[in-house]
């Protein structure tokens, strides 16, 4: 799968992300999904939540938000990001683009 | 672009705070009567927000010993170890400090700040590993940000997250990743007054090869049958590879210090630049620290006068319905709806004649808003009693909690 922005998809919190298998290739939509669930609760006005959302400017979530929310990606998806990294991601893209790359390698 | 306008958000918020009343971050103390009260705005006004957990700041002997060294070797040292030398109390404090801990070394900075500021960044450097507290203090995330070592954080007080972290540095087939691993942790968190769970965060450094420095800055004297921190009270001194310290809350004055039992220790004193390019403590602190520090070993009375006083305010403040911090601490955060109210509040408090600190966003964890209240083994149970009276009746006022009818109602 290539999609390269969130919007292409649906958001819901239905618990369907909490049984795909963990793979270490897993693919990069459902790395956006999980984002975006993270996401969802900080989204400003009816603006969705894309690829090219830049999370500490297009929506309502303070840094430390952010970097609670890192923390609870980083378990989701078995990867660390260290703060050096989180500090040069802006975007929801940028940020799903971290952590398939750490899956690669850290696995 | 202005050179503030990077604080526009900021300073909009703290104009909303300033002009609606008393600036609760530039209180003024017109004069500080003892560790216990102070004249604001030219009324007395009862502290129990200023860290000062065994009331020595006006303890006669430390007074004394201040002054006389002032008599005796002046002011100030003018200058930093490596530069004008070290005096012969700053050698006493660092072997008093070390034996206190039974530790080898000890290296005295000139505020808890600068301590954990140079140690943690030099501990740490290119190629290894710094694994940190999510809830650390602002001198933990300072010292991350002047090293060149990985740092990541891990989830507040859980030593299962910590874990996951250490073991993601293993890499595939058992071929670890190279470097040092550095786990960073608190006695007892400034904010919410919980402290770690130590024994198991030890457990977890220990089957990974991590080193371990705790910071006891609000532990110091407070817990341990000795008072030297969460260390000594779980029985893990030995496994600490380094602990760091203040003088400026239980020891009554500034300062810092690191101990360690590490051959190489000594090496930091030529590469901790916080150490190295600031004036070294004036012989006034140095004597009162010390002094303090005999103050602590003698008059162990004064930690259980501490805890007294922490159970009269937290059971008080929880009996009434409010909600607070995890544990009983010598810090007791209360946990208020939002920053708005918390400033309020405060400000009511501050009126009612007692004084508390106000801790809002971000400078606290999960965002939340509270009044930060710090105990004294010297206050007085009446003391704090009419306490937990004024802010039960300001709570009420404000809706924080339910109107007193109402309890009556559910039985209580």
């Amino acid at each position: 799968m290539l999609l390269r922005t969130a919007h292409q998809l649906t958001v819901e919190n239905d618990g369907i992300v909490e049984t795909i298998a963990l793979a270490r290739g897993i693919s990069r939509v459902h790395v956006i999904r999980e984002i975006c669930l993270h996401l969802a609760p900080y989204q400003a006005g009816e603006k969705p939540i894309t690829g090219e959302t830049v999370i500490a400017k297009d929506l309502t979530i303070d840094s430390l938000a952010i970097m609670d929310m890192v923390m609870e990606l980083e378990d989701r998806f078995d990867v660390s990001i260290p703060m050096s990294v989180i500090a040069e991601i802006h975007t929801v893209d940028q940020l799903a683009d971290t952590i398939q790359d750490l899956r690669a390698s850290q696995g | 672009m202005g050179l503030f306008d990077r604080h526009a958000g900021l300073l909009e918020a703290y104009r909303d705070v300033r002009t609606t009343g008393l600036d609760p971050f530039q209180i003024r103390m017109e004069r500080v009567l003892s560790p216990t009260e102070a004249i604001i705005n030219g009324k007395p006004t009862l502290l129990v927000g200023t860290n000062n957990y065994f009331g020595l700041t006006f303890d006669p002997s430390c007074m004394e010993a201040a002054i006389e060294a002032i008599r005796a070797e002046g002011t100030g040292t003018t200058g930093s170890r490596i530069a004008n030398g070290s005096y012969t109390e700053h050698v006493a404090l660092e072997q008093e400090i070390a034996q206190f801990y039974g530790k080898k070394h000890c290296m005295v900075f000139t505020t808890g700040y600068q301590a954990n500021l140079g140690v943690i960044s030099t501990l740490a450097d290119q190629g290894d590993f710094l694994l940190i507290d999510a809830d650390s203090h602002a001198s933990i995330y300072d010292a991350c940000k002047m090293t060149r070592a990985e740092v990541v954080r891990f989830k507040h007080n859980d030593p299962s997250s910590l874990e996951a972290r250490l073991r993601r540095l293993s890499g595939k087939e058992g071929g670890d990743k190279p470097g040092n691993r550095v786990v960073v942790l608190e006695g007892i968190y400034s904010m919410l007054g919980d402290s770690a769970p130590l024994k198991e965060f030890i457990e977890v450094c220990k089957k990974y090869g991590a080193y371990v420095l705790v910071d006891e800055a609000h532990s110091l004297g407070a817990l341990g049958d000795n008072g030297r921190g969460l260390c000594e009270a779980v029985g893990v001194l030995d496994d600490c590879h380094f602990i760091v310290g203040t003088f400026s809350k239980t020891l009554g004055a500034i300062g810092g210090y690191c101990v360690s039992d590490d051959p190489d220790f000594d090496i930091l004193r030529v590469t901790v630049r916080s150490y190295m390019f600031t004036a070294s403590l004036p012989p006034s602190i140095v004597a009162s620290v010390r002094q303090a520090l005999r103050v602590v070993k003698a008059r162990p009375e004064l930690r259980k006068q501490l805890w007294d006083n922490v159970s009269t305010l937290y059971d008080g403040l929880k009996d009434q319905g409010f909600t607070l911090g995890p544990e009983h601490g010598p810090v007791v955060g209360v946990h208020l709806p939002d920053r708005m109210t918390a400033i309020g509040f405060w400000r009511a408090m501050l009126e009612a004649g007692i004084y508390v600190n106000v801790a809002v966003p971000p400078a606290t964890p999960n965002g939340v808003s509270l009044l930060r209240c710090s105990l004294c083994a010297v206050h007085t149970s009446e003391q704090l009693e009419h306490m937990v009276e004024v802010m039960t009746g300001i709570g009420r006022q404000m809706g924080v909690l339910p109107p007193p009818k109402l309890r009556a109602a559910s039985g209580r």
